[in-house]
């Protein structure tokens, strides 16, 4: 087999085996909870009957691995179970199955979060690219202090201050960020503007950081300079040199920051009341509605292995060294 | 002494010779040569330090009084006003630089404690113990820090020693790849062989071969980590699932009053109470990066180039 | 390509200076240097470490490495002041008239691109030939440089082919554009010496054939002697002398200039001995399934010393690991005092881990950068001898007397050192354990000649006071001969040979040893051409 192929299909058997490891913590959630959970959420007027009822519904009586197989071919399958919230006391089950809580949701998250990095991704590499170049100047020493500044600021924190400005002091744009299925699109990328560029300022300082430390790294190869002294110009070596190497170390930190991303859009949903996974996330946190943090927790972790998995294979087919074996 | 070379001695080869200086002349002129960005990062460190300490002293009411006018206005007895329930915002600020710092600091100090120790063993180990420990931290790193806490936080409950023991756990991953990593680049050297074949204990070899070389980037990457955890649990108390009320919290105190942005035309005084506590996570965690910043560009030697 | 040697002057430094930045402060590299070049001519630069012979020869070219500045004076290229020209002028040079070789070739080429396609590029680019046409060249060229298949070994990359090789292509491509002048910066450094022999034959030909003016930098008088027309001796970023290549050789006028061959005028006489205090037998030693040593057998006389010889990959420092219960064998066993030795170490008492000590290679790596001379030394004296307070304070300073150091030096850090006193500190404390048999891996390869040679000195004399029995693995045969009594040649695992240093190294000589002792470059500029003729090239 050729050595391409077999570390791509090492990597993904890697991958499934982490989705494997992954997905057995999210269940045990469930497990750890005390004893008389039951009765905790049904309120203290349940009935021993209907807590026994709602205990077999979630089929604590047969054996955990079973019930991690049910679980996780019902998830498979966009099974994720039923929400703890909607019931009460008398047995009475108004809850809703935990897919159609998220289903709606993730279209907005995936929404917002792709904006942003639209946004993100070609300015960071540009502007990584460029500090590394004239690194040292003042331009690089600015843009330096600048990003470890924002890395600094809470997410909320740079939120509140794009509201401040741009909602608050000067009407732009709404501080509250609502769509509905019925948003058109054009009004939605307008909700999201602030939400949208609250993500951006972060992600860019981190991804713009990184890229430019990546491109130091390799400019620092002795090829470049053998390059230098063989009379190619500066485009030259950036293009032709250093680019067909920096595909694995640019992928890396494009799929490192997104899964950043991945996390901070669940503050910013907050801050702007955005109806997407990672509020309704945090709700199902608060109200302790276990079967919802897991399904949410379940789409997070499938996103940020997949991204990971994906730079990692970039990195495995541009690899001059297994591309070209012995 | 042998004088059978005429043309060299070795006593007489020239080396690079340092004074000798004593540890705090050397911090002095170190401190002088910083630049400015580091000298601020200290002062602002020192400043909150202080406040944390001596919060009680400092603050003009106590942490969870209560005043009988709910958002009160900027004004001479409320500096910063007060809040929903009519605490003043001042004096919150400054306890929550005791609670928020405090909490991030025990929960870093934990998670390297933790991480740090079995990072160690690992890479001394280097055998089914370091297979174990790293596959583990393999899999617990593939869940998003933020998510896998909110996760726990759910089942165990937002109590304080839990937020700790779990960011701290969570975190230490991260110290443990680090120490093993470090400490890797160590073991392998020849001195640690020497103490080795001298039959030296594994405990003496770590505290005296590996130890003292890998404290300057764990030193770095304690800064770091602080950061990241005093962000991760502001952001956690933000959504409500972290430090709990009464208790005053930057986090949250950013949460309770967040509607006030709104009035920003009509009062900007008011508008800007939710962004106070905000701003001190902010200065702080700047503060931190900035000293890093300086002491790995010192300890780190590498010299960029141009 | 028609030969371009003519007596006309084609480079002309004239009291060049060069600053580098370090340490927040910019120090004198060069320091007003005058260098001379005619067309088709070699110049070799000599000098040891940090004579700034490698900023010396980038600058011929008019580059200055980041973090370096040119602070004044000339280099005038054909006519043309460098020092004054812009980057983007310089590059109409760079990759056309003047090219340069580079020490680490497997560093040096870039790992995306077809060997072919680097070695053609700067050619293309200044447009001096069509892309089929600078093919067929680099082909011609390949072939010219001995290398195999060179139809096609343009068309691998660069991990796909050995380092010898390597700095064949780079020399080639420092050819394909037909330069005046190319700088080979210690471009056989990294090699071993039969590897050596083979890359240098192919440059000096080539050099030869198409009069191309070269700079060849170097630390190793032996080798630029076959290869420079003339020689310039650089010390601390100033001319020591510059002389014809044989002039230089026979008579050289500065006492420092002698220094650069001093461990060659060290020649231990040998003595026999009958008395076996180490015996390595029957071992073989694997590291998971790659077989490093097969079937070893080495005998060590007391107070004697065994030279370990060959290449890299022979499995010498692997001797070593089992000697001292690093590595276990897996067949074989490892006698001390006619007793064996528990295989591994953690078997071994402290008695037994006493008496063998070992000195590395890298002084710098083998100290731990922050203990101070007097930690590193009187660890051993106390774990072993049990010393305490004054006691090892007076043993301490007594052994740094032994290596000719004094007390000053026993609060100092390594970093605080040099490279010569570093390896003596390290000598101290193998020492101060009181041992019999000390194992010395290379331990004067990372020094300069003259740093070496105080080195050697040393070793020799501690083993007259103490009795000592060394074991001294190196692949110089010039250190051989300096402080051996007996031989080992040792080749992929396997010891060649084992006898007295006379009769190693004289004929007849098993395969191996004739190829290993010919190839090593001798202070004669006929070396190569005389060796080349015998072996029939």
């Amino acid at each position: 087999m050729h050595p391409v192929v077999k570390t791509v299909l090492e990597r993904l058997g890697l991958g499934l085996a982490t989705l494997f490891f992954v997905s057995i913590i999210i269940f045990s959630a469930i497990e750890m909870l005390p004893g008389d959970f039951g009765q905790a959420i049904l309120g203290q007027a349940a009935l021993p009957e209907t807590v026994a009822a709602f205990r077999q519904e979630l089929g604590l009586d047969k054996p955990a691995y079973i019930r991690y197989f049910d679980w996780a071919l019902g998830a498979i399958q966009g099974d994720l179970g039923t929400s703890f919230s909607g019931r009460n006391a008398s047995g009475a089950d108004r809850s809703a199955e935990v897919v159609d809580k998220i289903a709606p949701r993730l279209w907005n998250t995936l929404f917002l979060a792709s904006m942003a990095a639209l946004i993100a991704v070609p300015l960071s590499l540009i502007l990584g690219i460029l500090t590394a170049l004239y690194r040292n100047s003042f331009f690089d020493r600015s843009v330096n202090t600048a990003t470890l500044t924002t890395i600094s600021f809470p997410e909320f924190f740079v939120a509140y201050i794009l509201i401040l400005f741009f909602a608050s002091l000067n009407q732009i744009f709404p501080s509250l960020a609502n769509v509905d299925p019925d948003t058109n699109f054009g009004e939605r990328i307008y909700r999201t503007a602030l939400p949208a560029f609250t993500l951006t300022l972060v992600i860019v300082a981190h991804m713009m950081r990184m890229t430019r430390a990546a491109i130091i790294n390799l400019l620092a190869s002795p090829y470049i300079q053998m390059a230098k002294l063989s009379g190619a110009s500066q485009t030259e070596i950036i293009l032709k040199h250093a680019l067909p190497n920096a595909w694995a170390p640019i992928a890396t930190v494009i799929a490192f920051n997104l899964a950043y991303l991945v996390v901070g859009v669940v503050v910013v949903e907050v801050v702007f009341v955005y109806p997407g996974v990672g509020q309704l996330m945090v709700d199902a946190v608060r109200t302790r509605d276990i079967p919802v943090v897991q399904g949410c927790a379940l789409i997070f972790a499938v996103t940020y292995i997949l991204l990971n998995l994906i730079a990692d294979i970039i990195g495995i087919v541009t690899n001059p060294r297994l591309l070209h074996p012995k | 002494m042998n004088k059978d070379t005429n043309t060299y001695s070795a006593a007489g080869e020239v080396g690079s010779v340092l004074e000798s200086r004593s540890t705090f002349t050397r911090l002095k002129i170190e401190l002088n040569k910083a630049p400015l960005t580091a000298k601020f990062g200290i002062f602002i460190i020192i400043v909150f330090v202080g406040l944390a300490i001596f919060a009680p002293l400092i603050a003009p009411y106590g942490e969870a009084e209560v005043f009988p006018e709910p958002y009160a206005p900027w004004n001479a007895n409320h500096i910063f006003g007060t809040d929903q329930i009519g605490r003043d915002i001042f004096s919150r600020l400054i306890f929550g630089a005791r609670n928020t710092v405090g909490v991030a600091f025990a929960t870093t100090i934990l998670a390297f404690l933790i991480g740090g120790a079995l990072g160690l063993a690992a890479a001394i180990n280097r055998s089914y113990l370091d297979l174990f420990l790293s596959r583990t931290v393999d899999v617990l790193m593939a869940i998003p820090q933020l998510i896998f806490a909110l996760v726990l936080l759910s089942i165990f409950g937002s109590t304080i020693i839990n937020l700790i023991i779990i960011i701290a756990v969570l975190d230490s991953t991260r110290v443990f790849r680090l120490t093993r990593a470090v400490s890797l680049n160590v073991v392998v050297m020849d001195y640690v062989e020497v103490a080795k074949l001298r039959g030296e204990n594994i405990s003496w070899v770590m505290r005296k071969e590996i130890l003292p070389n890998i404290l300057p980037p764990l030193i770095a990457e304690f800064g770091l980590r602080f950061c990241f955890v005093f962000l991760s649990i502001a952001a956690l108390s933000f959504l409500g699932v972290g430090i709990q009320p009464p208790t005053a919290d930057w986090g949250s105190m950013v949460r309770e009053n967040a509607s006030l942005i709104q009035f920003a035309q009509y009062d900007l005084k008011a508008a800007m109470t939710p962004l106070l506590p905000a701003a001190a996570i902010a200065l702080l965690t700047v503060a931190v990066n900035f000293v890093v910043d300086w002491f790995l560009h010192k300890t780190s030697g590498i010299k960029d180039e141009k | 390509m028609k030969n371009k040697k003519d007596n006309t002057t084609l480079l002309q430094i004239k009291d060049l200076k060069i600053e580098g930045f370090s340490d927040e402060r910019w120090h004198k590299i060069i320091k007003g240097v005058n260098l001379e070049l005619k067309r088709g001519e070699v110049l070799g630069l000599i000098g040891e470490s940090g004579a700034g012979k490698s900023t010396l020869g980038l600058a011929a070219m008019g580059y200055t490495q980041p973090g370096c500045r040119i602070t004044g004076g000339q280099i005038n290229f054909d006519g043309v002041d460098l020092t004054k020209r812009t980057d983007s002028e310089k590059r109409k040079y760079w990759g056309n008239r003047m090219t340069y070789v580079a020490q680490s070739a497997a560093a040096s080429f870039n790992p995306a691109h077809r060997l072919i396609n680097q070695t053609t590029e700067s050619t293309i680019r200044a447009g001096l030939k069509k892309q089929n046409e600078a093919f067929d060249e680099a082909r011609a060229l390949y072939d010219a440089l001995n290398l195999p298949n060179p139809e096609t070994i343009g068309e691998r990359y660069p991990h796909q082919v050995s380092g010898g090789q390597l700095q064949r292509i780079m020399t080639a491509m420092a050819m394909s554009p037909n330069p005046d002048l190319i700088v080979f910066d210690e471009p056989t450094t990294a090699l071993d010496v039969t590897t050596q022999v083979e890359v240098l034959a192919a440059m000096r030909d080539i050099v030869k054939t198409y009069g191309t003016a070269a700079i060849y930098i170097t630390h190793d008088l032996s080798v630029v002697a076959q290869m420079a027309d003339r020689i310039k001796v650089l010390r601390y970023g100033e001319e020591v002398e510059e002389a014809m290549t044989r002039k230089m050789l026979k008579s050289p006028k500065e006492d420092y200039t002698k220094s650069l061959w001093s461990v060659r005028s060290i020649q231990k006489p040998e003595k026999k001995s009958k008395d076996i205090i180490l015996e390595v037998k029957n071992v073989d030693a694997f590291y998971g399934s790659f077989h490093v040593l097969k079937n070893i057998n080495i005998k060590l006389p007391l107070g004697r010393t065994v030279a370990l010889v060959g290449e890299s990959g022979s499995g010498k420092s692997t001797v070593a690991r089992v000697i001292t219960g690093l590595l276990e064998p897996k067949i074989g066993s490892v006698k001390f005092k006619n007793r064996e030795l528990p295989p591994s170490l953690k078997g071994r008492t402290k008695d037994q881990l006493q008496k063998i000590q070992m000195i590395y290679q890298m002084a710098d790596v083998a100290m731990n950068p922050k203990q101070t001379v007097y930690d590193i030394i009187s660890r051993p004296a106390s774990f072993f001898a049990g010393l305490t307070a004054a006691n090892l304070r007076k043993r301490v300073v007594e052994l740094l007397e032994q290596i000719d150091l004094d007390e000053s030096f026993i609060d100092r850090y390594p970093s605080e050192l040099s490279g010569g006193q570093k390896q003596r500190i390290c000598i101290a404390r193998a020492l101060a354990a009181n041992p019999e048999v000390v194992i010395c891996d290379e331990v004067t390869s990372a020094l300069d000649q003259i740093v070496q040679e105080g080195i050697l000195k040393l070793l020799g004399r501690l083993q007259k006071d103490l009795n000592l029995s060394y074991i001294f693995i190196t692949h110089d045969i010039a250190t051989v001969k300096a402080i051996s009594d007996e031989v080992v040649v040792m080749n992929e695992g396997e010891v060649v040979e084992q006898g007295l240093k006379s009769e190693i190294f004289s004929p007849p000589h098993p395969e191996y040893t004739e190829l290993l002792l010919s190839s090593v470059p001798e202070m004669d500029p006929d070396w190569l051409t005389d060796l080349l003729k015998a072996r029939n090239y």
